[in-house]
């Protein structure tokens, strides 16, 4: 690799050429104030927070863009630099509310944190009088507040490069630009599908989920209401976080402490359900198999991907899996096979999961989504949400001693764990296939192809002479991949998993902010230490599962099955309001 | 008055996408020949123009409405672009401004009743020399007064 020598504020260092000068910088321990940059997306040099000195340059550069030369002298910290970018930071903080007391971000704002950093402690600037598009509450998940917008594009580049979506696009010019769906019309009436992936790299408060913790603290507060609760897999590796625990630590044990002490009745896991998904979706798979069902068969646990091949994919709904996700599952099963179990009646079960997840929100209000004859899910908390609660009630996580999930239905396997991380379901899904159609154990149960970070992964499975070839992929640009291939006929897979966001759940649109790829590598590997810590591996091995095959479902693919645990698909369409115009 | 161009047809859309999607980056050329069908730029256009370039809705409308010259909604038959820079200001636009407004009854981005007749803003014309100055359609007028507008108008 060819290397160039720079300095930086009187620092001699060497780096690759082409490197940018906030690498540059980095490298010398100088951390350059960024607000639009975002280490995972395309450089965008729109906010000018960032620029330097070059010396011999005619004006100030911006250093996440600027590209170092050899011999490049460049001043990070001089009177033109920090008053340029005072000003520039003002001058977006004039066309931003000053209401920071009265906003989900508030002390999680990096706008907030640079007014800090950069001495901001007047208002030098009139403060605009132009009014934006008003508040988007349309979706269920996702809220879009246009007023808090800083125009910084991570929204878009993650909606159109990395999920292939592109529901929303810089509209208009100059003053009047606003990130916004075609048409100006609502977020709900063009094809979003709400990943809230646009929620993890806003800098501000300009878009973020739909809250369901009021609701929540209405049930818990609610004599009448059995308030039980599921945790998604992915939570127990990120929840840390937000109470300033290291990335990549397994916080099971804390979790469920902290959810009893807010005053659930049972706390149970929606690995539960994870578990129960692989049987049933295992079988599903053999049944498509051995009958010439419609192949690939693709899972369905990801809302996010639900929507998106609804509306993009419309013609290919039957390479669905007719599984619910683990969610729905469990919440149908509350109401059902756990009111009978307890004599509860279902109407008092308040049932409420905490996902990593903003499409959780969606899906839980599915009009589908209520098999057990009530809402089967009554309230999606997003990990940031449950954070939230939890502060409120002055729980200190960190000193939180390690409890235990509520039985029946908070016992599990580690193949449910790895739900959490793009590659988990398929390897889950292996590892029962393998040994319900081999009878065989498996000597090592674990599938190293299809994991990590990567965006499809392919791997090919021996079941005793039966070759079967699989892939995964994770993030909806990689998701779009692969449909083309089947809409090409080119794909010989007879099974794929789709994960809605990078990495999985893990990385998924409801997780603490900042969720990087870095961060999500932590996760990923805190998923599979914590799949590796558990007596058991294998869903079939689940003891609760067997119970609830024996006591209440009888058998996979069975009557009550069909009517609880699967379901069917809407086409959407990609211009969902089209017809109504 | 120049003749506008009535009597040639009008191109088609699909032909229009057609003849650009195999070129990236035509996305400009495109709308604009694509306008000329409609005189603007309605949601099915933009849906099927997404759809030919294998491009979001989103970026298409972004695009149209980045542009002043072209339109997401009907406009009227001529477009009456009053020039609001500081020379056309200083030599009198205002007046001109005012004497349009009251010869068509609307204010600026207003469309006049029988479709006939829009008014809008445009930065310079580069026509600070015969200032104060305004397009209809392609045409310019420039050394206006506010008689001198009347005038002009009343020939359409």
């Amino acid at each position: 690799m060819e290397m160039v020598k720079v300095t930086v504020d009187n620092q001699q260092v060497e780096v690759p050429k082409g490197s940018t000068i906030l690498e540059a910088a980095k490298k010398v321990g100088i951390k350059i104030p960024t607000l639009c940059y975002h280490e995972d997306l395309d450089v965008k040099a729109m906010c000018r927070i960032c620029v330097v000195e070059v010396v011999g340059a005619r004006t100030l550069q911006a250093a996440c863009s600027q590209p170092v030369s050899d011999g490049m002298v460049i001043i990070t910290n001089s009177p033109a630099v920090r008053r340029a970018r005072k000003i520039n930071l003002e001058l977006l903080l004039s066309n931003h509310p000053q209401d920071c007391l009265n906003c989900v971000r508030n002390q999680r704002c990096e706008l907030q944190s640079l007014a800090d950093q950069l001495g901001v402690q007047q208002q030098r600037f009139r403060p605009k009088t132009k009014t934006k598009s008003p508040r988007d509450e349309s979706t269920a998940a996702l809220i879009r507040d246009p007023e808090k917008c800083i125009l910084c594009r991570r929204c878009v580049e993650v909606c159109h490069q990395v999920q292939s979506v592109g529901a929303i696009s810089p509209a208009n010019r100059g003053i009047d630009t606003e990130i916004a769906p075609a048409g100006g019309v609502d977020l709900n009436d063009v094809a979003c599908v709400q990943c809230g992936q646009c929620s993890l790299v806003c800098p501000v408060g300009a878009i973020y989920e739909q809250d369901h913790t009021e609701r929540v603290w209405s049930a818990l507060a609610d004599s009448s209401k059995h308030v039980v609760v599921q945790t998604a897999p992915a939570i127990r590796v990120s929840i840390g976080e937000e109470f300033g625990l290291e990335p990549g630590q397994v916080s099971t044990g804390k979790l469920v402490a902290a959810l009893r002490r807010l005053g659930f009745a049972r706390v149970f896991d929606t690995d539960f359900t994870a578990d129960l998904t692989i049987i049933e979706e295992g079988h599903e798979l053999l049944e498509r198999l051995n009958k010439g069902g419609t192949l690939p068969m693709i899972t369905s646990c990801s809302p996010g991907w639900i929507k998106f091949i609804e509306h993009f994919y419309p013609e290919y709904l039957a390479h669905l899996s007719t599984c619910k996700s683990p969610q729905q599952m469990f919440g149908a099963l509350a109401k059902t096979y756990y009111a009978e179990k307890t004599g509860i009646d279902p109407k008092d079960i308040y049932v409420v999961s905490i996902m990593p997840c903003t499409a959780k929100k969606y899906e839980c209000g599915r009009p589908e989504m209520t098999d057990s004859g009530y809402a089967d899910v009554d309230a999606a908390l997003t990990t940031r949400e449950l954070a939230k609660m939890i502060r409120l009630a002055g729980i200190d996580f960190a000193s939180l001693p390690e409890e235990e999930y509520d039985a029946p239905l908070g016992i599990s396997t580690g193949a449910a764990v790895i739900f959490g991380a793009s590659g988990g379901v398929m390897e889950a899904a292996l590892r029962t296939v393998y040994e319900v159609v081999t009878e065989e154990t498996l000597a090592s149960v674990d599938f190293k192809a299809v994991r990590g970070l990567e965006g499809i992964k392919e791997a090919e499975v021996d079941l005793k002479g039966t070759k079967v070839k699989v892939a995964v992929a994770n993030g909806l640009g990689n998701a779009r991949k692969l449909m083309d291939l089947i809409k090409e006929g080119k794909a010989d897979y007879q099974f794929i998993e789709i994960m809605c966001c990078p990495g999985g759940c893990i990385g998924g649109g409801g997780q603490p902010i900042p969720t990087t790829n870095a961060i999500r590598e932590k996760r990923i590997k805190a998923i599979y230490d914590a799949d590796l810590g558990l007596p058991l591996r294998k869903s079939h091995e689940n003891p609760a599962v067997k119970t609830l095959y024996e006591e209440f479902l009888k058998k996979p693919l069975g009557e009550k099955s069909h009517h609880l645990l699967h379901t069917d698909y809407t086409k959407r369409g990609k211009y969902p309001e089209a017809a109504n115009r | 008055m120049t003749v506008t161009s009535c009597n040639i047809q009008k191109p088609n859309l699909g032909e229009v996408i057609e003849k650009y999607k195999e070129f990236p980056g035509s996305l400009l050329d495109l709308l604009h020949e694509v306008q000329e069908i409609d005189g603007y730029l309605s949601r099915d256009v933009m849906q099927q123009i997404a759809e030919g370039l294998g491009i979001s809705e989103s970026k298409v409308y972004g695009v149209a409405t980045f542009y002043s010259l072209f339109k997401t909604a009907p406009t009227g038959q001529f477009i009456i672009r009053i020039c609001e820079s500081a020379p056309c200001h200083i030599r009198g636009a205002q007046e001109v401004l005012e004497a349009i407004e009251e010869t068509l009854g609307i204010k600026p981005g207003e469309t006049t009743l029988d479709g006939k007749f829009t008014l809008e803003f445009t930065s310079c014309l580069g026509l600070c020399g015969v200032a104060p100055a305004i397009m209809i359609n392609d045409q310019v007028y420039g050394n206006l007064t506010s008689d001198r507008v009347k005038e002009v108008l009343l020939n359409f």
